[in-house]
């Protein structure tokens, strides 16, 4: 499956925005991690911008981070999100209250629970009919939405952004689920080689699990292994340069999923 | 578009992987399987509708003290999962696997497996709460020191909305590529697309789709804090309507090209319409536009007109508002003249697993020949405007349209078929 990559969209500690990030993936830059400060986007209209919770400030910024250097800011842009655990603040609410002896049910916290919450507050800000599709697959959910953005673009004929976010649950459930980090990461993808398209990337599963591609810098390596959006990274690096790469991802079942990048 | 390009030289054409077309190549529905409060399978199914029974009683659900009707299968029915796949056991998973045990689905599976290798079987399953039940019974046994949950709450296990497909590809020992999609309650309705997708790019060549979801107390008490629950039987379409009653369930169908001499009678995947209200999170677009998208867009995408459509299985929640605004845009796409009926006063609001599940009752229309009306529901609301169905009707469809509709405005409208 080949996908042309026109954008892209970085947003976690010490990674702030794609022109911020490329040098700091590239070892030109020092790594500094350090908190992400995450507002609502002012494309939403104010009633909205005070429902939102960070994970869907985390996945709209970096969804329009991938978008500030493209001209496909338009409502007709499909879009795929993908996140292992949504939004972990929410639920560990909703399960205190309902362990509760009122069980008073935030209905606000209830409709953000919803896996697809990015999804919706992205339609309304950005005004897009177009269709949208959330999903998980646990650690790998970024492969997972690879191969599920890269399926549409190809088979559609459409430009497909897609929108990988992950961030830390609170306790009790970080110790049963540890996150590290506050990650997003976007790439718009597209089905023909644009003007705009800067890589041409080749989607393959492979039977078997191969050693995933790992980073070099420790800190960004520890990103990589310990949130799923990380899984993203070493693509990214790729991407950076871009340089001609195998980049290898655990993908579910045992499988990897293989990405060949081409810079053009 | 596929443009008519007379001087485009070959290599161009050469470098393009897939070509894409307007109309989707339509897929069988090799076998298929559904478990809801009606009962276990599929023949429990066309009884029940044919009866016009209902599967809705008072909640006495788990520890719920809500003045609500529910659709609950039977705990008993509910056994505790084999010791090998004990990792994964909780209650979604548990009505999963009685699901899958009926019809003989996991037989067809396997011939499916050995056809085409376990690698390329897809397995694309939707669900909106996964094992919720299991982490809220886990936040009433935390340590009362530490606050820690307890040991024995297995997170990648029944929590992790993939803890469904993962659970599924073990069972039934597929190895391809495999997604959990979670968009409320079009989840397993959606999960039709990405299968066709995958499918037409040749990542696998058959799939395992459709979902599950179970009773909770976050939907519950979650529509409860909405003010959307009804405490009476649900009655969409009706002027008296007050509200959904949520039901569980879990129904899967193996997807499978079809092929050019099918036979006859075998019920198709013939198209897929996705859309965004773009509106609000949890109230739909009052004039219906994003679902009046999502159903032009299923109907371009199998190649129809509205007049094919013979019967339309509604998203009919029977809130106030859902049903309003879907009879606009059913109205302003197919005029007064289509039967269309809610089942959910049958089944409940399966939320998660009711996109499988209405698909899988329009393909039981098509195969038993006859059109479900809409048990509870006593009189239509007169201010609405589609030709809604109370009673079954005795006509054979053979093409039928499933609509599932969730919050974040999230809508998608399923085209399935008879073959000839």
């Amino acid at each position: 499956m080949r996908v042309f990559v026109e954008s892209v969209g970085l947003l976690g500690p010490g990674l702030s925005g794609w022109s911020a990030s490329r040098a700091v993936l590239l070892g030109a830059a020092p790594y500094a991690p350090a908190e992400v400060l995450l507002s609502a986007p002012e494309t939403l209209p104010a009633a909205e911008r005070r429902r939102t919770g960070l994970p869907v400030r985390l996945a709209l910024n970096v969804g329009l981070d991938a978008l500030t250097h493209s001209t496909r800011r338009d409502e007709a842009l499909a879009s795929v999100f993908t996140s292992s655990g949504g939004d972990g603040q929410v639920l560990h609410e909703l399960c205190e209250a309902l362990a509760s002896a009122e069980r008073q049910v935030s209905p606000t916290r209830f409709h953000n629970s919803v896996h697809n919450a990015p999804a919706g507050y992205w339609s309304i800000a950005l005004r897009s009919h177009a269709p949208s599709t959330s999903l998980c697959c646990y650690d790998w959910s970024f492969a997972a939405g690879l191969l599920e953005a890269g399926a549409q673009c190809v088979t559609e004929g459409v430009p497909v952004l897609l929108v990988s976010y992950e961030l830390p649950y609170p306790e009790p459930l970080h110790a049963a689920r540890p996150v590290l980090g506050t990650l997003g990461a976007a790439l718009l993808l597209a089905p023909e080689p644009s003007t705009q398209a800067f890589a041409r990337i080749d989607l393959r599963i492979e039977a078997g699990a191969t050693p995933p591609s790992h980073m070099q810098n420790h800190g960004l390596e520890a990103l990589r292994a310990g949130n799923p959006t990380g899984r993203a990274l070493p693509l990214l690096h790729a991407l950076a340069r871009p340089a001609a790469a195998t980049i290898i991802l655990e993908y579910a079942s045992g499988n990897t999923l293989a990405v060949e990048v081409e810079p053009r | 578009m596929l443009r008519w390009l007379p001087f485009v030289p070959v290599i161009i054409a050469a470098r393009r992987p897939t070509v894409r077309k307007e109309t989707m190549n339509p897929l069988s529905m090799s076998s298929f399987t559904l478990t809801t409060s009606l009962g276990t399978g599929l023949r429990a199914h066309v009884e029940a509708l044919l009866a016009r029974r209902s599967g809705l009683a008072p909640c006495t659900f788990e520890s719920a003290q809500l003045d609500t009707w529910v659709g609950q299968v039977p705990d008993e029915r509910l056994a505790p999962l084999p010791p090998e796949l004990a990792a994964y056991d909780c209650r979604n998973h548990r009505l999963v696997l009685l699901a899958l045990a009926q019809d003989g689905f996991e037989d067809a599976v396997a011939r499916a497996r050995s056809r085409y290798g376990p690698g390329r079987i897809g397995v694309f399953l939707g669900t909106s709460t996964s094992g919720m039940l299991q982490t809220e019974i886990a936040y009433r046994r935390r340590d009362a020191r530490t606050g820690a949950l307890p040991e024995d709450f297995n997170y990648a296990g029944t929590h992790n909305n993939f803890s469904l497909g993962r659970f599924v590809q073990a069972h039934l020992g597929l190895a391809g590529p495999a997604v959990v999609i979670s968009t409320a309650c079009s989840s397993s309705a959606k999960v039709f697309a990405s299968a066709a997708r995958m499918i037409a790019a040749g990542v696998c060549d058959a799939a395992v789709v459709g979902g599950g979801d179970s009773l909770c107390l976050t939907t519950l008490y979650g529509f409860s804090s909405l003010e959307l629950l009804s405490r009476a039987p649900c009655r969409p379409f009706d002027a008296e309507r007050s509200g959904i009653s949520i039901g569980e369930g879990a129904g899967f169908a193996l997807l499978e090209r079809a092929p050019a001499a099918e036979a006859p009678g075998t019920i198709r995947l013939l198209g897929i319409g996705e859309s965004s209200d773009a509106h609000h999170m949890s109230t739909p677009h009052p004039t219906g536009l994003g679902a009046r998208t999502a159903m032009q867009r299923a109907l371009s995408s199998a190649g129809l007109a509205p007049g094919d459509i013979d019967y339309i299985n509604l998203h009919g929640t029977a809130t106030r508002t859902n049903d309003a605004s879907e009879d606009l845009a059913v109205f302003d796409v197919f005029g007064a003249n289509t039967p269309c009926s809610s089942t959910k006063g049958a089944t409940g609001h399966l939320l998660g697993a009711a996109g499988i599940t209405e698909a899988l009752i329009c393909a039981i229309a098509m195969r038993e020949k006859f059109l479900p009306g809409s048990p509870n529901t006593q009189q239509p609301d007169p201010t609405l405007h589609v030709r809604y169905l109370l009673d079954n009707a005795d006509e054979a469809p053979e093409r039928a349209m499933s609509n599932s509709f969730g919050f974040g405005g999230s809508n998608c409208s399923l085209v399935l078929g008879r073959a000839h």
